[in-house]
């Protein structure tokens, strides 16, 4: 029995305060490790969302609000591409590859985007990962529809299911185009991406869907019937975004300037790293602020534990005596109360980060589903691992205000105070 | 350390503030070792003071403490404490004990902490338990209470108990602060008749404050405190 086991046994004695400080600290670490986690989950999750395409093109907006739109299908177009600019645009020696993007439609409050098999056959996700059919095919007729896998997991959907797709982006829209339903023929791979929350058909079925509709409202008294629909040019008249890659890398910036001094109409080029460096910029100064607030609560913490040991030194007059009367120096005294805060810091810290971890396992499932953020568990990085190490250091000093607040306690009341 | 006197005081003087008058003020007073001192006096008459001075905890800012021979006073703080540990057991008026650990182990404390006290015993800690048990059976604390927790004793046990640790190890000064202020009658006659016998039988001086002037029977000698400036009647 030394010292150490001492203070830990009194720590004991004294279990019910002793747990709600810990708690205190714990949650103000679990506060902490978890704010930082889910910062960086949150910018991996956005960076692995698009990869490989060089350009953005969508009608003149800002351009923040064209990646939000076309490609985290955050917010709507304000106005789309003409065919004819699309097909001038895309017939560029320098040009690679397209991807066309019709959106504007929903389904039981998932996207509906209309594209091609372009789509297929360049879209990138994470390292360079291209999009997969996981069951059935892809699209191959006007009325056929490749579900996104969590469309296909939530809404319950299998191939051969028929389908009607909303007009809006409500979850609830009143107009339906339910007189043309589409058929699931394909089912992707989860890519942990908006993709995931997306209906593909093709561009022919968007302007098929809108036969009859004149200005976003149905036409009274006017049915085309589906076999005179499928009869008719179904070439869409315009496309709301389109992704590309060019030949050459060196050749983004030329092209870049090309489109957005494009004569016939409005048109904005975007990279997507450059745009989703503005979007940081812009969440940096939230996360900032929730960084801040984190590390307020663990001063907030550290300050409530100064406190509570302190508050707890008068009832311990009579331990301290007999500390005293046993020989303890003031450094006994200032050590036996920083092992009490460093043991408040250590096992704080170990069950704080216990608790971010179970909250994030817990966490997980809904909010990849509600917000496509992958949460990670793991060791924290090297900032926050010295962040950390400060924490447990002045956690272990601050013992030293409560220790030698003792002592001087110690030498007014001598040995002999009956108290 | 071989003296021929447990403490020595010379022209002692004690306030707890400046330039107002002596708490305690005694020209002399010392006890020879292996000898009983009895301490009283009234409430106020700085017994309590003497005593903090006696265990280093306070310091007299006029006059000398010799403790076993050797300057006492003019040590440092770390080197009082020290002499404390080592060479004092101390048994205060009630609540000697820690709630949190069981008979044995509070017996146990001054042997754990003090390396010279563990002297002449085996480090090995059955050893060390052997000791403690001794002592708590020569101050009659029945053996089914060894491992209780303090809560478990009566008042008059748990006097028992913290004379058992001050007298492990065999320091040469025990200390007692009216330790039967709050036993009966009965308990306070067993009590006096074990601390006393204990304490020749390992050659201890035992320096004893109480305003129960029916204890005096018990020393070797007596010394009364007086409010105002009075002098030392050995």
């Amino acid at each position: 029995m030394n010292w150490t086991h001492l203070a830990l046994k009194s720590l004991w004695n004294r279990k019910t305060t002793a747990l709600l400080t810990l708690l205190m600290v714990s949650i103000s670490v679990c506060l902490l490790l978890s704010v930082d986690r889910i910062r960086s989950d949150t910018r991996n999750s956005f960076s692995n969302t698009l990869s490989g395409s060089d350009l953005l093109v969508g009608a003149r907006t800002g351009s923040l609000n064209l990646l939000l739109y076309s490609v985290f299908r955050m917010g709507n177009a304000t106005n789309n591409i003409s065919w004819l600019s699309y097909q001038e645009l895309k017939s560029h020696p320098d040009i690679a590859w397209t991807i066309p993007i019709s959106l504007g439609d929903s389904h039981r409050g998932y996207r509906v985007i209309g594209t091609n098999d372009d789509y297929l056959l360049h879209y990138q996700y994470g390292r360079q990962r291209a999009i997969e059919v996981q069951q059935g095919v892809w699209f191959n007729d006007v009325f056929e529809v490749v579900l996104g896998a969590e469309v296909a997991s939530q809404l319950d959907y299998n191939i051969g299911d028929n389908i009607v797709v909303g007009h809006g982006t409500g979850s609830t829209s009143f107009e339906k185009h339910d007189d043309r339903p589409f058929k699931v023929v394909g089912i992707l791979v989860p890519t942990g991406t908006p993709v995931d929350k997306s209906l593909h058909i093709p561009l022919e079925g968007i302007t098929a869907l809108h036969v009859d509709w004149q200005s976003g409202v149905k036409r009274q008294g006017k049915a085309t019937s589906v076999a005179d629909t499928l009869a008719m040019d179904l070439e869409p008249e315009a496309i709301t975004v389109f992704l590309l890659g060019m030949t050459s890398r060196l050749k983004v910036f030329s092209f870049q300037r090309l489109v957005n001094d494009f004569s016939s109409e409005p048109l904005l080029a975007v990279i997507p790293g450059a745009a989703l460096q503005e979007l940081w910029q812009l969440i940096a100064i939230a996360e900032n602020a929730l960084l801040a607030v984190s590390i307020m609560v663990i001063i907030t913490g550290l300050i409530g534990m100064v406190t509570v040991i302190i508050a707890t030194l008068n009832e311990r007059r009579r331990e301290i005596a007999i500390f005293r009367a046993l020989g303890a120096r003031r450094e006994t005294l200032l050590g036996l109360l920083m092992i009490e805060s460093g043991f408040y810091g250590v096992v704080g810290l170990i069950t704080g980060y216990i608790l971010h971890t179970v909250m994030m396992l817990l966490a997980n499932a809904y909010v990849q589903s509600h917000y496509g953020i992958a949460l990670t568990v793991g060791w924290p990085n090297e900032s926050m691992i010295y962040i950390l190490l400060g924490f447990l250091l002045t956690a272990t000093v601050l013992g030293v205000l409560p220790g030698y607040r003792a002592y001087r306690q110690s030498l007014s009341d001598g040995l002999s105070a009956n108290l | 350390m071989t003296s021929a006197y447990a403490f020595e005081l010379c022209d002692l003087a004690f306030s707890w503030q400046k330039n107002t008058p002596a708490t305690l003020d005694i020209p002399s007073l010392s006890l020879p070792l292996g000898k009983s001192l009895f301490i009283h006096g009234a409430s106020g008459s700085g017994k309590s003071t003497l005593l903090n001075i006696l265990s280093g905890v306070l310091v007299a800012q006029r006059g000398e403490v010799k403790l076993l021979g050797q300057p006492f006073s003019s040590l440092s703080n770390r080197k009082r404490d020290r002499i404390r540990s080592d060479h004092l057991g101390y048994i205060f008026q009630q609540f000697n004990l820690l709630p949190y650990l069981s008979v044995l182990e509070n017996v146990l404390l001054p042997i754990k902490i003090s390396a010279l006290r563990r002297r002449g015993h085996s480090r090995h800690s059955i050893a060390l338990i052997d000791e403690a048990k001794h002592w708590l059976t020569q101050l009659k604390v029945p053996e089914n209470l060894f491992q209780e927790k303090i809560s478990r004793l009566s008042v008059g046990q748990q006097q028992r108990v913290a004379a058992a640790r001050a007298l492990i190890g065999s320091p040469e000064i025990i200390i007692a602060d009216e330790p039967t202020s709050s036993l009966d009658q009965k308990n306070v006659d067993n009590f006096m008749a074990v601390l006393v016998d204990q304490c020749s039988s390992i050659g201890s001086s035992l320096v004893f404050v109480s305003h129960d002037l029916n204890l005096v029977p018990y020393f070797d000698t007596s010394f009364a405190l007086q409010t105002s400036p009075a002098g030392s009647d050995l």
